[in-house]
């Protein structure tokens, strides 16, 4: 795909911004202290990385998921948990309102999340509740006015810094499986939420990661996002969209591969000669770059699709995922293959890379999940 | 009140550079980028007008593809964009350029109270002419290498930065001033201006729209009626890298009269 004069434009940008404010001393910091960095979002929120996705009208900018897709990747080229920090907003976040909310909530919630003031999250995974969502046991009790909430979310990503976070629970206590599940925007300072302590990861170290613990939790009942015991339906529309992002953060990091293996083989010399010039190196090389060209093209379409709002959109962003999340990791080992010993050692870009790479083909739906929506939109059709 | 900045679009020269049979540079064939020092004049503008609330236009002349660099000024803020095109004006030397440039501005409309600002020089011919040529022609006063900008009503109070120290200057609107590298960091395009930026308003001026101004001397402008013939264009021989060298003062200099004496120079 040949990219138009806006979308060329808009990738120059994301590449300026991450090539020149990624610096080694902050993504040194990400992985010593494990700690979010508040300036980096600010800085991020000012340019309005927060809110590409974001309507106008909701103190965003607009984008389509194309430019969205090329921000991902731009960042995740540089860093792949500094792509996170402007990516919940656009998708997991701010998802689920622009898909299910009234315009009241649409109003209140997104326009200080796209101005970086508010960070929203997605609660949806639970100690029993992975791959299977539809097993969720968090419940929400209606109570007059309130709904009152109780259970247990794990592995949400930025609860420590969270204002809000969009939760799903069971309304419909008698009605199995996926069905009977709510939605709903709870304010993380509400007496019964709580934290567990932040995980200790193997890779996007920088962005927290912890539980979130509720308790006898009321929430208004202008919380309840889109129509009661219907919220499942929207979860799954939502990941479709992060789906997207992450299929475009592992082309990002796959890129980042290559890009180290290329300039590593032409300086590593063994046996008297840059090791470029066996073609046991090449050859991953040539490997790598179809992995990620194949991957880019993938994730570019499946935007593209979802942007002239095609019925194919949903099964084309979970083939990008699955393929774009397996060839970044095929790529994060042949670059750290290449890169040898010092592959290995800490210092080195592929060390983490390999890491980072790790975490795509399990967030926002496993290889394997994608494989179970691809097939079913083929074989029960 | 508006702010009117001068910006080139340039090779860059961290890549090749391509040279044409006349001498001058084949910039079709190379990478092109915003002129460094216009970039902070442009960050200067758009300070003020963070501030102030200003109007901010950028003029360009060179060739229909320069639109590309205007499109991504609007993107960064810049409200409007004039585009200075023609055959009749390609080649022109600093001498030509300033007057149609000082003849778009003024076609534009300069009023009391704004400021021209332009970078201080571009790093393709080097010259630092053209602003202060531009300033001559309109008849306004000038301040060039500004290392720091206040604005207090029409009055502006400026540091300039010079090799051996610092001078400030107090100038009344309308003036020109080139900015330099230390007056400020140039922002990025906004996600919402790169969204913007391409129905924002892009004027184009050409040679029917400025050769009856009476700055145009049809004579003196384009490759035929610029004075400045260039002989020889060149990409200039790499400096290799300097050598240090490591321990005390008298251990250094030892070694630095051994190297000096073996390469017979002393």
């Amino acid at each position: 795909m040949i990219l138009d004069k806006k979308h060329a434009l808009q990738q120059k940008l994301f590449r300026q911004f991450a090539e020149t404010e990624f610096t080694k001393e902050i993504l040194d910091e990400l992985e010593e202290t494990g700690e979010f960095n508040w300036e980096m979002h600010k800085k991020m929120a000012k340019y309005g990385f927060m809110g590409v996705k974001i309507p106008k009208e909701y103190g965003g900018a607009g984008c389509d998921h194309l430019t969205y897709a090329l921000m991902d990747e731009e960042f995740a080229r540089q860093s792949a948990v500094l792509a996170l920090y402007a990516n919940t907003s656009n998708s997991l976040g701010g998802g689920p309102l622009l898909l299910a909310g009234s315009k009241e909530q649409k109003e209140k919630y997104l326009p200080p999340v796209a101005r970086g003031e508010k960070i929203l999250v997605f609660a949806l995974t639970e100690p029993g509740a992975g791959s299977d969502a539809g097993g969720t046991t968090t419940t929400a009790i209606q109570d007059g006015d309130d709904f009152i909430i109780n259970g247990r979310k794990c592995f949400i990503s930025g609860a420590p810094m969270a204002d809000w976070c969009i939760l799903f629970a069971k309304t419909d206590l008698s009605a199995k499986g996926s069905r009977g599940i709510s939605m709903f925007i709870v304010d993380m300072h509400l007496p019964g939420v709580s934290l567990g302590a932040p995980e200790k990861k193997m890779g996007i170290v920088g962005y927290p990661t912890s539980d979130v613990v509720l308790e006898d939790v009321r929430v208004p009942k202008d919380c309840l996002i889109g129509k009661l015991n219907k919220g499942f339906q929207t979860a799954m529309k939502t990941l479709d969209g992060g789906r997207l992002g992450v299929a475009a953060q592992a082309v990002g990091i796959a890129q980042a591969c290559l890009d180290e293996s290329v300039k590593y083989a032409k300086e590593r010399k063994q046996f008297g000669r840059p090791i470029a010039d066996f073609q046991g190196v090449s050859f991953m090389i040539a490997e790598m770059a179809t992995d990620v060209e194949a991957a880019r093209q993938l994730v570019y379409h499946a935007a593209q699709l979802k942007d002239a709002g095609s019925e194919e959109a949903s099964k084309a962003c979970s083939i990008a995922k699955f393929f774009a999340s397996e060839a970044a990791n095929r790529c994060a080992y042949k670059a750290v293959q290449i890169h040898g010993g010092y592959g290995y050692i800490k210092e080195y870009k592929v060390e983490k890379l390999y890491r980072d790479a790790r975490i795509t083909s399990i967030y926002e739906g496993t290889s394997q999940v994608q494989e179970i929506v691809i097939s079913s939109n083929l074989l029960r059709k | 009140m508006k702010i009117l900045v001068t910006v080139k679009q340039v090779p860059d020269t961290s890549g090749k550079v391509a040279v044409k049979e006349d001498g001058t540079l084949d910039r079709a064939s190379m990478q092109t980028i915003i002129n460094p020092d216009d970039l902070n004049a442009i960050e200067a503008a758009l300070t003020l007008k963070d501030r102030l609330g200003c109007k901010v236009v950028a003029f360009t002349m060179g060739p229909p593809p320069a639109e590309g660099m205007l499109r991504e000024l609007m993107a960064m803020g810049v409200d409007e964009t004039v585009l200075i095109t023609a055959r009749e004006f390609g080649g022109s030397d600093t001498y030509a350029t300033s007057q149609i440039i000082a003849a778009a501005i003024d076609t534009y409309g300069l009023e009391e109270e704004d400021i021209v600002l332009a970078g201080r020089q571009a790093i393709d011919g080097d010259t630092a002419q053209v602003g202060p040529q531009i300033a001559e022609k309109l008849h306004i006063p000038q301040v060039t290498y500004a290392g720091d900008i206040e604005k207090d009503g029409r009055t502006l109070t400026i540091k300039r930065i010079l090799e051996d120290g610092y001078m400030t200057i107090k100038v009344k609107t309308p003036c020109l001033i080139t900015c330099i590298k230390e007056l400020n960091t140039p922002r990025y395009m906004t996600v919402l201006g790169t969204e913007e930026c391409f129905d924002m308003p892009l004027h184009i001026m050409d040679y029917n729209t400025l050769k009856d101004h009476p700055l145009i001397d049809a004579t003196t402008i384009g490759l035929k009626g610029s004075p400045t013939n260039i002989y020889k264009s060149f990409t200039p021989p790499q400096k290799g890298a300097g050598m240090m060298l490591e321990g005390s003062g008298k251990e250094t200099a030892k070694q630095l009269v051994s190297i000096l004496t073996d390469k017979h120079i002393i």
